[in-house]
């Protein structure tokens, strides 16, 4: 690191994150809240969009006036804005097609069905100059009987209907048409199943069908694949048109696009199926809520789809990953460590240690070339190191020239630190890095610290009393410390609900906590009390993280943000919006600049600290993601869903490179060992297993198609890469920690 | 199979009635029908969409279990006020009531009564969270200690000792390796090992490593040691480690062996020592000693039935002995008997031959009656007190006769206090009241006076512990007469609503009437138990003990008990069966040895246990119960 050496740059640092902020935020939440779902063609039709839609707000105003019997206030209004008295007659139709798409003015008059087209290929601009034009929607027109711009503001597009009778004669049309086509396309044309299914029953429960819902759903959700089915659940409780006002899956459907990976002849057969039946139903669902992602080449196989799918809003649009991630290591400071090593604790604690040859060893040739996929040492800026931490720096070198070297031949031993007598409440459990210190996060609201160590936990005496001793002695560290307050534990009362996530500080000074209760505290671990209470998550926060170099944390919660705090401030720096549920755990990339959020939408989002824009978009779960790692090197992620798979992915190609089966239940836990060869995974399955990650990458070709399409060929080697399960006696692996010597520490409670 | 389902959850809809009677409960009478239709599927709408999201913090809580908290913390999330009372962990018991055509399910609140509450001692504090550390794996191999899962579960220890050729399956085969792995060997070797030895059947290794060999060299140096508090410690282990099941060949000949061996020379100490081990071994529940059983089962009996065991007999308390050893089979026969091993039988076929012989020694007589009268008290009474004037006369003709040996008397002396003691509660049981001495002096012999007095102490005693049973078992006993009702198709104004008392509900509450038993037995090994009841022949055995025995403990209303009584019945031995010695009775009728049915089946000579913790199991059996009636009215015609 580029060392910040004096204590006044520091504050200009911060200075400079403020004003970056201040820039960014607004321009970073814009583009996120408009990204995911309104458009496929971004900037392009961003402008005219605007008009469209403050012309469409106008209407709706004006409507709700009408309605609440102001018309004087309607006029005023009207005249203000400079619209004729009849163009409010038919602003429905209009913000059915334009509310949903962004383009504005496909209007009452039947619109035009070449722009529609032109809509879904932008992706690829040169994919249909030549589409015979459909012909004209006419359902948009039929449209206007609605008379509820409040709703229609969100469910606009929902209002275009057809006969309900035909709606299973469109789906099953089109199913029989996909079964008959070849066998090389049906597997991608067969994605097209589920988001059809999802908004023809939404449009028909829109449209107060209700029972021909119901039969439409229990007729056709049987086809639908297995990893939707929660989402079919929460469908299908779905039957009422006031039902979907409130609804959040609803409005996921509604506001992001489904997005799907179709070659270009599969489309094209798609499309001359639908033109030939005149199927402007289905046609229209397709143009309205689907974003069809076309690429050239080889259709797809059945399990390189299933591979990618299942996710909220189906696979992430290719050029979602294409942003250049700087995923290496940054470099590590020039710190000397004493050469006659062991016994030089003494001298250690002076704090300065002396100037000698660099040591030999791997660390040292590391940090000597700056790795061209790290980031800038200072685009992040970072805390400046501490006399403290250049010790704690000095004893992990110390402690990694004694570490194990893993390997299938080499395999850890397993410490596990069961909870007892925890009646099912532990919710959360963190290492601090040199694993001395083990905190737990309980469902009845406390935070409890144990020292693992024989060195006791002790409080820093009360004020009065510091003023009482010799600030010049040599041990003064020591002395400020009560020994009266020595205990092997400590509790921390402060939240007022379950917690849910835990993180110590590098520097072991500070824990961090998030509960239920919607904060996210500060604890010192010198005091022993509460530092802060950061507030911001309106809801729960499932999951709070330190970064790896202190001083900023990430957090994210039930309100589908993550935010990125600095300790000293008590807003955050940063919020990164577009997940379309719940954050269920976050993660720091190595080197700081990078956080990796899973959610309840089956997907993981990686988001650059610097500009908070999303970076990578990861799909292939098929239920919530409860655990993330990092490997060492930054190169790679592995994550674990209650699919009870682990997945792993290249972060700088944005693919999935792996797919660990083994475990039958959530993964919680998930830990790289030190030098990245072993990935270990604890469930609730009770079960702690252990996998080789370097066979894992090794096997994975990446050809520069692959890359460039995104289509990977997973190898089918579970199996080979398990090097053993270690089953616990009726406790749930919720934590797994390495220790510097690469000692796996696994925690969870024993629950009898 | 998805299909079959996604249906069923399209169209959960609560019941209109539900409506109507929440109405109703917050004063608004008269609901129309479709109101109450718009309002149960908004209600239901709103209750699924609250369920998701509770089970959004189980998943965070890290639990398998929906508990009412996440409910609440759902509440919230909607901005709706939580439910307030409702804090069990665990789950809520609803009782179910009817009545005028009409169902309820509601949420019993006892009246408490404070001077109970005042006069109970204090509950123990519960403890408080504690860390403990222990090793899950060594370098790749984990450990076998009581903090890990036993390395090989009792069912693989099973399946390897009945079946092992299915080791040799391909699919075991790559399961084996995957353990393999587990334990430290590399994948590679694994592979080979695949390839090399896919035909071969695999041989059960029995080496030990050399960390075995010295546990197994301290372990049995202590249990027959001097230090007696090494010795405790060693069973201890015995009795709870979960890795023993590589050295139990060897334990069992060590006391195969040493029983032998200690036979030959009388060392009573010895033998205690080993017979401890055998009963260390029987309590820890992860071995599987079936496999061991044609060596531990002869030292026991040998134990029970040797002529002599000590150096002194007429001095030394080889009594005990003999009474453990007795209790020890027992309770193997409760465990290991099945109809292919007919364990029972032929341990109550040896005990009954040479009790019956007139040359056998008063010690191996003590023995045979032990061990039979530790079967149970079926075995008691169709064995031992038709013999009871027989064995009165004999012991008359030693105490009255001229001393032959003092060895002999003293036999004779525990000879006869053993008989009492076993009968007596026994008869005190089935007897139909009065105690009349010159009555039992003509029924049982010289022992009969001698009995009488026995039984009446056995009664009076009986009479307190029904209350104290009473008292605690209220709750499980109200719901029989009702069932009895439905049963026989006597529609009374009960009838209509007895089958629902079968449902869950009301089996909720029975459980509810002891929530934190910590020694309840686990539904699983009920389970098994009723299963096993309703299959064999035996079950009409069991059918009237229990008939008889309900009729003992509840009160007169179940007296007039008539045939339609059993699928009742038998619901209660499966839950005594767990408990007492009531299982081995159904084994006893086929050994068919003399006794007359048509007597048992008047007097019912059956014995509940006294059942404080049998609560929770009478559930288990009440579900099962439905489907197991049938057989059990067969099966019963023929007798």
């Amino acid at each position: 690191m580029a060392a910040v050496q004096d204590g006044q740059l520091n504050l200009e640092v911060e200075k400079d994150i403020k004003t970056e902020i201040t820039n960014d935020d607004s321009g970073n939440i814009n583009a996120n809240s408009s990204s995911p779902g309104s458009t496929s063609s971004g900037g392009k039709s961003k402008s005219p969009a605007g008009s469209g839609e403050d012309q469409q707000t106008l209407l709706a105003v004006l409507q709700f006036l009408k309605r609440n019997k102001l018309t004087e206030s309607v006029d005023i209004l009207r005249r203000e804005a400079g619209l004729s008295a009849d163009a409010d007659d038919s602003p429905i139709s209009e913000s059915a097609g334009a509310g949903s798409s962004g383009a504005p003015n496909v209007g009452a008059d039947g619109g035009d069905a070449n722009s529609l087209l032109s809509r879904v290929s932008i992706a690829t601009p040169a994919a249909l100059p030549a589409t015979a034009p459909l012909a004209p929607p006419k359902v948009v027109a039929a449209s206007g009987g609605e008379d509820q711009p409040d709703v229609n503001v969100v469910l606009s597009a929902y209002s275009q209907q057809g006969d309900p009778v035909l709606y299973p004669l469109y789906y099953n049309g089109l199913k029989k048409f996909i079964e008959s086509v070849l066998d090389c396309h049906r597997a991608e044309l067969s994605q097209v199943f589920y988001p059809l299914f999802v908004h023809m029953y939404l449009e028909l429960v829109y449209n107060n069908h209700e029972n021909e819902a119901k039969q439409f759903f229990e007729k056709f959700s049987g086809d639908q694949e297995c990893y939707y089915e929660e989402d079919l659940r929460i469908l299908s409780s779905m039957s009422k048109k006031e039902h979907m006002k409130g609804n959040e899956t609803m409005l996921d459907f509604r506001t992001s696009k489904f997005v799907l990976r179709i070659s270009r002849d599969s489309y094209q057969l798609l499309k001359r199926h639908l033109q030939e039946r005149q199927n402007n139903q289905i046609w229209n669902i397709i143009q309205e809520h689907l974003y069809i992602d076309i690429f050239d080449g080889m259709p797809r196989s059945k399990s390189q789809i299933d591979a990618m799918s299942g996710s909220l809003a189906g696979e992430a649009k290719r050029d979602a990953n294409k942003a250049k991630v700087f995923y290496g290591l940054l470099k590590e400071p020039e710190i000397e460590v004493p050469l006659d090593d062991e016994d030089e604790e003494a001298e250690n604690e002076e704090g300065k240690p002396k100037k000698k040859k660099p040591k030999k060893d791997s660390m040292g040739s590391k940090s000597k070339k700056q790795d061209p996929n790290a980031p800038q040492q200072t685009r992040i800026p970072l805390p400046e190191l501490k006399d403290s931490d250049k010790l704690d720096k000095i004893m992990n070198m110390k402690e990694a020239t004694k570490k194990i070297r893993l390997g299938p031949d080499n395999l850890p031993s397993i410490c596990f630190y069961s909870f007892l007598n925890a009646y099912q409440g532990l919710t959360a459990v963190d290492f601090t890095d040199d694993s001395s210190l083990i905190a737990g996060g309980f469902a009845d609201s406390t935070v409890r610290v144990w020292s693992v160590t024989p060195r006791k936990l002790r409080r820093v005496k009360s004020a009065a009393d510091l003023s009482n001793i010799d600030k010049e002695s040599d041990d003064v560290l020591e002395r400020i410390m009560d020994e009266k307050t020595a205990s092997e534990s400590k509790i921390l009362y402060g939240h007022s609900g379950p917690v849910y996530g835990i993180s110590f500080s590098p520097d072991r000074n500070y824990l961090l906590s998030s509960s239920e209760d919607g904060t996210v505290r500060l604890w010192s671990l010198q005091t022993f009390t509460c530092l802060v209470g950061y507030k911001g998550h309106n809801y729960p926060v499932w999951d709070t993280q330190f970064s790896p170099y202190g001083y900023y944390f990430i957090s994210g919660g039930h309100d589908r943000v993550a935010r990125l705090w600095a300790t000293d401030h008590y807003q955050p720096l940063r919020m990164f919006a577009g997940h379309l549920a719940d954050i269920t755990c976050t993660r720091f990339h190595p080197n700081s600049n990078y956080v990796a959020t899973g959610s309840a939408d089956r997907t993981i989002r990686l988001w650059d600290v610097l500009t908070g824009n999303c970076v990578r978009i990861l799909t292939g779960h098929k239920g919530p993601i409860h655990s993330l790692a990092f490997s060492p090197n930054g190169k790679f992620m592995a994550s674990g869903a209650t699919d009870s798979r682990v997945l792993l992915w290249d972060i700088g190609h944005g693919l999935m490179v792996g797919e660990l089966k083994g475990h039958t239940d959530t993964i919680y836990a998930l830990k790289f060992s030190r030098d990245g060869e072993i990935l270990a995974s604890g469930s609730m399955d009770n079960t702690v297993k252990l996998w080789d990650t370097l066979k894992a990458f090794d096997d994975v070709e990446l050809d520069d198609f692959t890359a460039a399409t995104g289509h990977i060929h997973l190898p089918e080697n579970s199996q080979e890469l398990l090097l053993g399960t270690y089953m616990t006696k009726s406790t749930p692996v919720i934590h797994l920690h390495f220790t510097r010597r690469n000692l796996l520490l696994a925690a969870g409670a024993y629950n009898p | 199979m998805a299909e079959e389902r996604r249906p069923k959850q399209c169209t959960v809809v609560l019941p209109t009635e539900s409506m109507k009677a929440m109405a109703e409960s917050i004063g608004v009478g008269q609901l129309q029908e479709e109101s109450c239709a718009a309002l149960s599927e908004e209600v239901s709408y709103r209750i699924k969409e609250i369920a998701q999201d509770a089970l959004k913090f189980m998943h965070h809580g890290k639990r398998c279990k929906l508990t009412t908290s996440d409910i609440d913390h759902a509440l919230k999330l909607k901005n709706v006020e939580p439910l307030y009372g409702f804090q069990s962990q665990e789950f809520i018991p609803f009782r179910f009531a009817s009545g005028g055509g009409r169902e309820l399910h509601f949420y019993e609140e006892k009246e408490v009564d404070l001077s109970d509450i005042i006069n109970t001692p204090l509950p123990r504090v519960p403890l408080d969270v504690s860390l403990k550390a222990h090793w899950l794996s060594i370098e790749g191999v984990q450990p076998a200690i009581p903090e890990n899962p036993p390395p090989a579960p009792k069912e693989q220890q099973k399946a390897e000792s009945t079946e092992p050729l299915k080791a040799v399956k391909p699919g075991q085969e790559e399961e084996g390796g995957s353990i393999q792995k587990g334990q430290g060997a590399t994948s590679a070797e694994a592979k080979g090992k695949k390839e090399g030895l896919m035909r071969m059947k695999p041989r059960s290794t029995h080496e030990l490593s050399v960390e075995q060999q010295l546990y197994y060299k301290e372990i049995t140096e202590a249990c027959v040691g001097s230090c007696e508090a090494k010795r405790a410690e060693a069973l201890q282990s015995i009795a709870t480690d979960p890795g023993l099941y590589q050295m139990l060949p060897r334990f069992s000949t060590f006391i195969s062996e040493g029983v032998r061996v200690n036979v030959v020379q009388n060392n009573l100490a010895l033998l205690i020592y080993l017979m401890r081990m055998v009963k260390a071994l029987m309590d820890n529940p992860t071995l599987y000693l079936e496999k061991y059983l044609h060596e531990l089962i002869p030292a026991v009996v040998t134990c029970i039935v040797s002529k002599q065991l000590c150096l002194r007999p007429d001095v030394d308390n080889h009594w005990a002995l003999r009474d453990f050893a007795a209790r020890l089979m027992a309770q193997s026969c409760k465990t290991f008997s099945t109809t292919t091993n007919n364990i029972q039988s032929r341990i109550t076929k040896t005990f009954t031959k040479s009790w019956m012989d007139d040359k056998t020694q008063w010690t191996t007589r003590y023995g045979c009656i032990a061990g039979l009268s530790e079967l149970g008290p079926d075995v008691i009474k169709t064995l031992i007190l038709p013999r009871l004037t027989v064995e009165g006369a004999r012991i008359k003709s030693v105490s009255d006769g001229p001393v032959v040996s003092n060895i002999d008397k003293i036999g004779a002396d525990h000879v006869q206090s053993l008989l009492l003691k076993h009968c007596a509660s026994v008869i005190a049981k089935t007897r139909p009241l009065p105690d009349n001495v010159e009555q039992y002096r003509v029924d049982y012999g010289y022992l009969g006076p001698m009995l009488c007095s026995h039984v009446v102490k056995a009664r009076a005693q009986a009479a307190l512990q029904a209350q104290q049973v009473n008292r605690t078992t209220l709750t499980i006993t109200q719901p029989r007469p009702t069932l009895t009702v439905s049963q026989s198709g006597i529609g009374g104004s009960g009838g209509s609503r007895t089958p629902s008392i079968i449902k869950v509900p009301s089996s909720l509450t029975l459980m509810s009437t002891r929530p934190g038993t910590p020694t309840q037995p686990s539904p699983p090994a009920t389970k098994y138990i009723v299963m096993a009841t309703s299959s064999g022949a035996s079950s009409t055995q069991q059918v009237i003990t229990l008939s008889s025995s309900s009729a003992s403990s509840v009160t007169s209303t179940v007296a007039s008990a008539t045939s339609t009584l059993q699928p009742l019945v038998k619901l209660e031995s499966g839950g005594a069966g767990s408990l007492g010695g009531s299982r081995p009775l159904q084994k006893y009728i086929v050994v068919s040895l003399p006794t007359s049915t048509s007597s048992s089946l008047e007097s019912k000579s059956g014995v509940l246990p006294p059942s404080s913790s049998t609560s929770p199991i009478l559930l288990e059996a009440g579900m099962k119960m439905e489907r197991s009636d049938s057989p059990g009215a067969s099966t019963q015609s023929p007798h």
